[in-house]
């Protein structure tokens, strides 16, 4: 691809080993990005769901999940839209709890992520597992906003963060892959940061 | 990602066209204001859009180092040039670029179309807020509805600052937007953010509402919405952070 006539860009030093290729230190910062309206999620009807391919489907409702074991992220986060976001902390529960309990079958390869408001994405069940996966509900030891998906999400954190369902009330697994809401408008199906696969046709 | 990418037409829902990466050749630069510069570009390989998606910039320079950020479509698909209406931002690395240097006759890389959400093509009937520069990818719905004779199925509400801060203040104020200044006094309507008795009677009758400008305006014009009965089913919000 060409030369951009006169552009030098403004960081000349290399780029962190933590920023994945073409993405900015975003900093002190946190851009919110969201299509749908943002909802006000009810705690006392609010369940936490994972059916589909399993031997147990398993409900929880918000004082349930907060009764298992707590598991916390501490580190990066990369959005499509090019920025990360260094040194994070979210605490909640792992997936991995939340699968044993309802026990994948054999059969399921992949899982679709549920939000209140309808908006679905697809994961590969490899990568909400082992320990790369959690539902979360703090951030940085305060309660999780509203507009970044509170009072709970999905936080699938080595994929771009539109795999990280905001405002999450249900797993599905599944027994083949299936598209969510961006990856049916033409973004990719696993979205690994590393790999630059922002859009179907990516690597 | 380095490997170019055939346009592809995406989506099980089979709307919305989504364009590989191509080159765009600017044939217009226009700078209104010292914080706006609108892009006319002649696109190769060019995949129709919809009114509402966007394109990805690329700069990169000669050591390979790349830059890219998204910005909204103005033109009407049936524009035969694409274009593009950026708003410089303090340090904007590629605002600045585009802003600062971009001159007729110099090649961009792009990739687009892309979103297949935030798009509109004369149905249902909309009413649409936004805020800022989050104007422009109305400027191409409205452009949409006037071509096809529809413009009463789209109502646009922009706010912003003052007029001159308004990208295409004038055309879509010309075509029957309502603009809502909050710090100029204009047209015998005192500086304040959009009332509610202003919104209602363009909520009427619509099916859909679009939003667009910054996490803050979107969060406010959700509110604005439900005010006045608007389901927030219905919203399509499309927000823009401090990228630059």
């Amino acid at each position: 691809m060409p030369i951009t006539r006169g552009f030098t860009g403004r960081r000349r030093a290399p780029r962190p080993d933590r920023v994945p290729p073409g993405q900015y230190d975003t900093g002190s910062s946190w851009p919110t990005l969201t299509a749908e309206a943002t909802p006000r999620v009810d705690l006392d009807s609010w369940r936490m769901v994972v059916d589909g391919a399993v031997v147990r489907p398993a409900t929880w409702t918000w004082a349930e999940l907060h009764a298992l074991p707590r598991s916390a992220y501490s580190g990066d986060i990369h959005c499509v839209t090019t920025w990360t976001k260094l040194d994070m902390t979210f605490t909640g529960v792992s997936v991995d709890a939340l699968l044993d309990a309802a026990g994948p079958q054999p059969a399921a390869t992949h899982v679709m992520a549920h939000s209140t408001t309808g908006y679905t994405t697809n994961l590969p069940l490899a990568d909400v597992t082992g320990g790369r996966a959690w539902v979360v509900w703090e951030v940085d030891g305060k309660p999780l906003p509203t507009g970044h998906g509170g009072p709970v999400r999905l936080l699938v954190p080595h994929l771009y963060f539109w795999k990280s369902a905001k405002w999450i009330t249900r797993l599905e697994l599944m027994e083949r892959d299936r598209p969510g809401f961006w990856e049916q408008r033409g973004y990719h199906d696993r979205g690994d940061p590393w790999l630059e696969q922002r859009y179907q046709g990516d690597p | 990602m380095t490997a170019d990418i055939p346009a592809v037409t995406a989506g099980a829902d089979g709307t919305a066209p989504i364009g590989g990466w191509t080159t765009g050749t600017v044939v217009d630069v226009e700078r209104p204001t010292d914080r706006l510069v609108r892009l006319r570009l002649d696109v190769a390989d060019r995949v129709e859009h919809l009114a509402g998606q966007h394109y990805v910039v690329r700069l990169r320079a000669e050591d390979g180092y790349t830059a890219q950020r998204s910005y909204s479509v103005a033109s009407d698909p049936a524009d035969p040039l694409v274009e593009l209406m950026v708003e410089r931002l303090p340090g904007g690395e590629v605002s600045g670029h585009l802003h600062g240097v971009v001159e007729p006759g110099d090649a961009l890389e792009l990739r687009g179309p892309l979103g297949g959400w935030f798009v509109w093509s004369g149905d249902p009937t909309a009413v649409c807020v936004a805020g800022g520069s989050g104007v422009v990818p109305l400027v191409a719905m409205s452009r949409v509805a006037r071509r096809l004779g529809i413009a009463d199925r789209l109502r646009v509400v922009a706010v912003a600052r003052t007029w001159a801060e308004l990208p295409y203040a004038d055309e879509l104020a010309d075509h029957g937007a309502f603009v809502a200044l909050t710090r100029e006094n204009r047209a015998g309507r005192v500086a304040a953010p959009p009332y509610p008795d202003e919104i209602e009677p363009l909520v009427a009758g619509t099916g859909r509402a679009y939003i667009c400008g910054s996490a803050g305006f979107a969060s406010y014009a959700q509110r604005l919405l439900e005010d006045v009965g608007v389901d927030p089913a219905t919203m399509r919000v499309e927000q823009f952070g401090e990228t630059g």
